[in-house]
């Protein structure tokens, strides 16, 4: 096999695309002396969604958790490179609030805190110090806006966790739509749900496209080609099970004309 | 075939039945101890409770010379000392089980939880040694001396105070109490998804924040229970508090004054009961003490059926 060069792609060259929100440069990241990732470099546009799919184990989540610095919950890892945004590299930022504000994440399992519905949605906005009725306001449209408004507003005080899976899954979107982020993460959210409500996921995730950056993770490809714009395709190196970004690109482009052999086998399903 | 099916289908449904009589006879063996202690306790205690009637509970002097019994300081010790006691420890305790819920730091972390555990398996009695020929003298001089002087005009810290005091077997039995709340605290803490830690971690919540406003409100209902359990154990308490508490029949507002707790009156007066009235006046007592800690352990669950937390898991 022929040692090849890490791919930096260039967010100009790609059709469709628009300024990076995201800029990922030369990153790594370690648990403890276990090299997870290696030199990945990828921007993320804004106002789009973009993917990251490629086997289990292959560094998507702990790629996904560097945007928001979740890794940090983990004792003896560490992260070298840089995750720009705005400019401003997240990984030595000392302003986690401001970050985390900006950056929403929406994880696998829906979990409700143990409170009410408006006071989940609230949980952000009051940890910010927002006065009373711009916090209602948010709560009204972050609900809205996760189209969940109509299913709840009678019943704003009872517990979110009375909700089903597919409406606690839009009470966490909700929950970090409150605050206005600029970019939300997704890692596997659809993963723990029925098909129906994933098509309600995925038909809001195209309207949040609108006014969000998102970056989701997905093991199913049918999922990354309904709601992706672009896709970054990773893969797990059989020497040290480092994980490596093979291939970036429109979501047409990766699955259609994929530059790339290993992507071929994967997006085919040939992938052993 | 179905000649055979009927049988094999029979037979574990008539197992089933069986299962459930058994489990269900199991079950019912708690309350009936129950009732079967009331009952035999009632009738001990009836000639007092027909001659003293409900005079009994509401009346302050204990007289067993001329016969006259009222409960109401015993009833007050027991209740204010185990208030005192979840005071002190339910922050402590649920502080310590944080602490021990927190994952890393396996060295450290594990041999604190070890010597809590430990410190569970104390006879009350090796505890109420301690109390009285150390920490007694220790909190007189530390704290209620300190406090009284400075304090005094409150009337909770009014002196001159005893190191045998209401407030001594109030610090004791909240000693005695933490190993208790802190191990199933820590045990219901862990028990919380760590999904919720990271979802509001992701928010922007600092360890603390995350801490007070979504672990400890997921855990809170398996916490009232260990807190329950905990003053159950603090009313019923015996020897640790006879040692410390002074014994004295009084109702004093003062903390730093010396009480008498039911469980004490019972084990110190019964073998030398002065007649069989007095008996059955101890009895009643008994009685009292286990009305007190039902009563106590309904309010608690109606205190979780109230804020919905029954019907969640801890
Ligand atoms: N907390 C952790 N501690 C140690 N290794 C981890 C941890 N989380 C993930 N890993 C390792 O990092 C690699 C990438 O994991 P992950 O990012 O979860 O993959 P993916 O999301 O693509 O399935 C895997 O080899 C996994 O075993
Ligand atoms: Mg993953």
């Amino acid at each position: 096999m022929v040692e090849s060069a890490p791919p930096r792609p260039d967010l100009r060259a790609l059709p469709g695309a628009s300024e990076p929100k995201v800029e990922i440069e030369e990153v790594g990241f370690y648990y403890g002396k276990f090299q997870a990732l290696r030199e990945v470099t990828l921007q993320v546009p804004e106002k789009r969604v973009t993917a990251l799919i490629g086997p289990s184990g292959c560094g998507k989540s702990t790629l996904l958790r560097m945007f928001n610095r979740m890794y940090d919950l983990v004792p003896g890892t560490r992260a070298t490179g840089k995750v720009l945004i705005a400019g401003e590299n997240v990984l030595t930022t000392p302003r986690l609030l401001e970050l985390r504000q900006r950056v929403g994440m929406v994880f696998q399992r829906p979990y409700s805190f143990p409170m009410s519905i408006r006071d989940n949605v609230a949980f952000a906005p009051r940890l910010l110090g927002w006065t009373r009725p711009r916090i209602e306001a948010a709560v009204r449209e972050s609900l809205e806006g996760a189209a969940l408004w109509d299913e709840v507003k009678d019943r704003l005080d009872q517990p979110g966790t009375g909700l089903s899976g597919g409406q606690q899954q839009r009470l966490s979107i909700a929950r970090c739509l409150a605050v206005q982020p600029e970019v939300i993460l997704m890692d596997e959210p659809c993963s723990a749900l029925d098909p129906i409500a994933t098509l309600k996921i995925e038909d809001l995730i195209h309207r949040l496209a609108r006014d969000y950056t998102i970056v989701i993770v997905t093991h199913n490809l049918q999922q990354a080609a309904r709601v992706a714009d672009f896709t970054a395709f990773m893969l797990m190196n059989p020497a040290d099970r480092c994980g490596e970004l093979v291939e970036f690109g429109a979501t047409v482009e990766v699955f259609n004309r994929p530059r790339d052999r290993r992507t071929e086998d994967y997006v085919t399903g040939r992938f052993g | 075939m179905a000649s055979v099916a009927v049988p094999a289908a029979a037979a574990p449904a008539k197992n089933r039945d069986r299962f459930r009589f058994l489990t269900g006879a199991a079950g019912l063996t708690a309350p009936l101890a129950l009732l079967l202690i009331v009952a035999v306790l009632a009738q001990q205690a009836w000639p007092a409770m027909t001659k003293f009637s409900w005079p009994f509970l509401v009346g302050r002097e204990w007289d067993p010379v001329h016969i006259h019994f009222g409960a109401l300081p015993y009833i007050y010790s027991t209740v204010v000392s185990s208030a005192l006691a979840l005071l002190v420890a339910v922050p402590v305790g649920i502080g310590v089980a944080i602490f021990l819920a927190e994952p890393g730091q396996a060295g450290v972390r594990g041999a604190i939880g070890i010597g809590v555990e430990l410190l569970a398996a104390v006879p009350s009695v090796v505890y109420g040694l301690w109390a009285l020929f150390v920490m007694g003298p220790w909190v007189f001089k530390n704290l209620e001396t300190p406090i009284s002087d400075r304090l005094g005009w409150i009337p909770i810290f009014a002196g001159p105070p005893r190191s045998a005091a209401m407030f001594t077997a109030g610090l004791i039995l909240a000693v005695m109490i933490l190993p208790t709340l802190a191990s199933i605290s820590r045990d219901v803490i862990r028990a919380v998804p760590g999904g919720l830690r990271e979802a509001s971690v992701a928010l922007g919540a600092t360890w603390w924040e995350t801490t007070w406003r979504v672990i400890l409100p997921a855990a809170r209902a398996g916490i009232i229970g260990a807190v329950v359990l905990a003053l159950g154990r603090a009313l019923g308490e015996t020897i640790a508090v006879t040692m410390t508490i002074g014994n004295r029949n009084q109702i004093s507002a003062s903390l730093f004054e010396p009480a008498y707790s039911l469980a004490a009156v019972i084990a110190n007066e019964f073998t030398e009961a002065t007649g069989p009235l007095h008996s059955a006046a101890l009895v009643e007592l008994g009685l009292v003490l286990i009305a007190v800690t039902l009563t106590v352990n309904l309010l608690a669950l109606g205190l979780l059926r109230l804020s919905g937390l029954a019907a969640r898991p801890a």
